[in-house]
């Protein structure tokens, strides 16, 4: 049976799952709860300066978009880090630690950009037993408005510095957490490895309105009349995290940097995504917002499963193993071509991939043959673009068949040529003629 | 309390459970289970179900606007198509229409519920009372339309859209023929048909004329010379013979008449019916005639077909659905003769075995007596050419080409009196609207010719 136990930067977890810092982690109540349905690690809501807490708001606080039946896809919050008084909050880590020590318990720190205050909170949270400390530069919502979150990890210089305060001032691990509301997510990434942070995590929640009540004229969450922008979240930000976790991993300045992944991770195979991407382990919040703790049950199994059936014993065997194949468009195998086929004992006669290819795409599905409904594939129109696979509502009904090299490819007259050639050496590109000049 | 004499007699039920059996068949969908089983519609292209439905109403589009939230545009789909689109919710056989169609069906042998989605829009419509098309300007046109029925109404309002007066000659009591008095009650309760009849004459210029019978209070001649146009709608007036001996005792009926009579009672605890009741029969008639004697409280009642389940014109879940009620279906046979009492009432009906030798439906000689004190005959409706005998018929049933032309000129028809008939409510549908169609271009043509002749 594989071995999913975590260690990431010393931190050991019997799983790589973590609930991130979020509402579920606000305080010992739910972590119990959590550490009980089986999660390996925690990073406690945000814990800001010593003194009277931030407020919340008192109306709502989320919104979301679906899929069918209502399948939530997206949240997105307004609220802000922890609402408890922050001893009240230390002296719960320090018991719940003391209760689960084979679980991940993190802090996630957010005070302002002063030494002083890093300073201050840093021995206090070493105090608890805490594992370590992720330091809070991505709310996109309130804090920012502060100088805090997202403000913060919008500006390089600013994440070294607060990075180095914090290696300064405590033996615990750092991890960066970092906003994805930016240009170049490298550009963080590095300013923290040059803090030196121990790693980093993202994404943190994307700027957004997540929709409009039309009857008001007003962003949902609505509060009184008027509405704010959020942090996003959940199934629809996963691809937009797993190119950021892929673009730090394969970064020449950033390679091997541990990287704790986030971003709309709900099953078992989200988390092992992010983590053959480059992630060490992966944190989650909107999936348990939507379904309770019980769902880790889920990806732990179907981890274990998937490493069984393939034969990988641990986590080291999978981490990063998609990162030599992420690369840049210009490096494609232009001399790969490949055919959309349909099974037509699968098919079920939606016409969905016609109708798609007809009117946005290639116009090389029939609808018709003979007078009867039928919809294959014209390989002479078909740039193997893959628009029919992703319409398409039934699981493997189209698939992309790669044409062998010397066959005919019929939409060009060419034959397949089995050499490797991209962008770089091709005629059409001027870059290359200049080259070749 | 109940009772179990023999005879036909009302009350066989408290009337409390009665009431109870004779509810909604399949209840209406509430937002949150439209929500639901609008989104599993895969808006197909050129889509089947778009095709399989007679009235062709745009099934995917309507399915999308529901789940959209915009069940009122959705309701203006299906009018658009098919004004009678209420009814056809409930009435159509989606299982061999739309539904069969569904794609659905190939993924996980479960259609989109296209039927009741489509009652969800109409009811979303019909309960606010939003009426979405207005009268055109007066073309100064009269149209007679005989029949009220799915057909004369269909007819109707399509004429009205267009700016024409229409009048519409009814033979019965009220308005709305078959969906009115020929349609098991659980599939139209709280008075839906006469609610839809207001609703769909509610755009104006339709006078609906009762106790209007053809051949008898108004002629074809009569109706030609004072109109500018006129559609017959007049469906089926006749019912089949069994040709069995003693057919004329007391206690055997047509089922249509016992399915009328339940649909005028209000209670339907004063419906009287059998101990035992035989339907004579092998399609929707015999099905409604049949589950509503048991609803009504009959202790055994038997459908008698006399030929196989594959030949039955009610659709397969019809016959579940009588089965489901205690119904007993018996294939292969066919009625020889009336058993009577010594009071001359039904005491039971003999039962001639068939088969099927060279293609041909004979008996084998072998007979039985079933027991029964009820015996409902449906057996199929004819057509009753009264005053229609200047019209050609083919089989009994009037002519008429695909707009709805009849062999006279200015005489169209459409519904279940014409030839090729599906005796489907939403087919007359399509029928009626289509003559008005065909009427109105001919009409607008006579008055000005010009675009034909100056091209």
């Amino acid at each position: 049976m594989a071995d999913i136990r975590n260690n990431f930067v010393g931190i050991k977890s019997p799983n790589p799952f973590w609930l991130a810092s979020a509402p579920p982690t606000d305080k010992a109540y739910n972590v119990e709860r959590a550490f009980k349905a089986g999660w390996g690690g925690v990073v406690w809501k945000t814990l800001g300066e010593e003194g009277p807490p931030v407020v919340n708001v008192n109306g709502p606080r989320y919104g979301a978009i679906w899929g069918a039946d209502r399948r939530l896809l997206g949240l997105n919050n307004i609220e802000l880090i922890t609402d408890r008084d922050l001893q009240t909050n230390l002296r719960e880590m320090k018991q719940v630690k003391m209760n689960w020590p084979d679980r991940a318990l993190i802090a996630s720190i957010m005070v302002p950009c002063v030494e002083e205050s890093w300073k201050a909170i840093l021995p206090l949270v070493e105090e608890t037993g805490a594992d370590g400390i992720e330091l809070n530069f991505g709310c996109p919502h309130g804090m920012s408005e502060r100088g805090m979150g997202s403000a913060v990890g919008q500006v390089p210089e600013y994440i070294e510095m607060v990075v180095r305060w914090c290696k300064q001032y405590t033996r615990m691990p750092v991890i960066t957490k970092l906003t994805p509301n930016i240009t170049d997510i490298r550009q963080p990434a590095r300013a923290a490895k040059r803090g030196g942070t121990d790693a980093v995590s993202l994404i943190n929640t994307i700027n957004s309105i997540v929709s409009v009540d039309l009857d008001n004229f007003a962003p949902n969450p609505t509060v009184g009349g008027k509405g704010s922008h959020g942090g996003y979240c959940g199934p629809a930000v996963k691809p937009i995290a797993l190119n950021m976790v892929a673009e730090i991993a394969r970064d020449a300045e950033t390679a091997g940097l541990p990287i704790s992944g986030i971003g709309g991770v709900t099953t078992w195979r989200d988390a092992a995504e992010f983590l053959v991407l480059g992630a060490g382990n992966v944190q989650v919040c909107t999936a348990a917002m939507t379904y309770g703790f019980k769902i880790v049950e889920e990806m732990i199994t179907g981890l274990s499963d998937w490493m069984d059936e393939k034969g990988h014993r641990t986590l080291d065997d999978i981490t990063g193993r998609a990162v030599p194949n992420v690369t840049d468009w210009q490096y494609l195998n232009l001399n790969y071509i490949a055919k959309a086929r349909i099974d037509q004992d699968l098919c079920i006669q939606c016409g969905r991939c016609h109708i798609a290819c007809e009117d946005t795409s290639h116009q090389a599905i029939t609808s018709m043959v003979d007078g009867v409904r039928h919809f294959q594939v014209m390989e002479d129109e078909c740039v193997g673009c893959n628009l029919c696979v992703n319409v398409c509502p039934v699981d493997n009904c189209i698939s992309m068949v790669a044409l062998e090299p010397g066959t005919l490819d019929e939409r060009t007259g060419k034959i397949v040529d089995p050499t490797y050639a991209n962008w770089t050496t091709h005629p059409n590109n001027p870059m290359a003629r200049q080259a070749a000049e | 309390m109940g009772t179990s004499d023999t005879g036909i007699v009302a009350g066989r039920l408290p009337p409390a459970e009665i009431e109870a059996n004779f509810t909604d068949l399949h209840a209406p969908l509430t937002r949150h289970e439209a929500l639901v089983a609008s989104d599993r519609c895969y808006f197909c292209y050129d889509a089947p179900c778009m095709t399989a439905c007679p009235t062709a109403i745009d099934i995917p589009l309507f399915i999308r606007q529901i789940s959209t939230g915009n069940a009122m545009g959705a309701a203006k789909t299906i009018f658009d198509q098919n004004i009678l689109g209420g009814m056809c919710a409930r009435v159509c056989p989606t299982e061999t229409l739309c539904e069969q169609a569904c794609v659905r069906n190939t993924a996980e042998e479960r259609p989109v519920e296209i039927g009741r989605l489509q009652r969800f829009a109409t009811d979303t419509a019909m309960q606010a009372n939003r009426q979405f098309y207005r009268r055109a300007a007066p073309t100064g046109k009269s149209i007679a339309v005989v029949g009220a029925g799915p057909a004369g109404l269909a007819c109707a309002h399509r004429l009205a859209m267009k700016g024409h007066e229409v009048i519409v000659y009814d033979a019965r009591e009220k308005a709305g023929g078959l969906n009115e008095y020929g349609i098991a009650t659980y599939k139209a309760v709280d008075d839906f048909a006469a609610r839809e009849v207001d609703y769909v004459t509610a755009i104006g210029g339709i006078d609906i004329r009762n106790r209007q019978m053809l051949g008898r209070d108004i002629k074809l001649a009569d109706l030609t010379a004072r109109h500018d146009a006129v559609f017959l709608g007049v469906g089926l007036a006749g019912v089949n013979a069994l040709s069995a001996e003693g057919e004329a005792a007391e206690g055997v009926e047509d089922a249509v008449d016992f399915i009328a009579r339940l649909r005028q009672s209000p209670t339907k605890a004063d419906i009287a019916v059998g101990r035992r009741v035989v339907v004579i029969g092998g399609g929707m008639t015999a099905v409604d005639a049949a589950v509503q004697a048991k609803l009504l409280g009959a202790e055994e009642v038997t459908i008698c077909y006399r030929r196989g389940k594959e030949n039955m014109n009610a659709s397969e879940f019809e016959q579940d659905l009588a089965a489901a009620k205690g119904v007993t279906i018996r294939h292969w046979l066919q009625p020889l003769s009336i058993v009577t009492g010594e009071s001359g009432t039904v005491a039971g009906i003999e039962m001639a075995y068939t088969q099927i030798v060279d293609g041909r439906l004979t008996t084998t000689g072998e007979t039985t007596v079933i027991a029964a004190d009820q015996v409902l005959k449906a057996i199929g409706q004819t057509f009753e050419p009264v005053g229609l005998d200047v019209l050609t018929l083919e089989r009994g049933r009037i002519v008429a080409d695909a707009e709805g032309r009849t062999s006279l000129e200015g005489v169209w028809a459409g519904g279940d009196c014409v030839a090729d008939g599906e005796d489907l409510t939403v087919s007359a549908v399509a029928q009626g609207r289509d003559a008005a169609e065909s009427i109105h271009r001919t009409l607008m043509a006579t008055a000005a010719p010009a675009i034909d002749a100056v091209a």
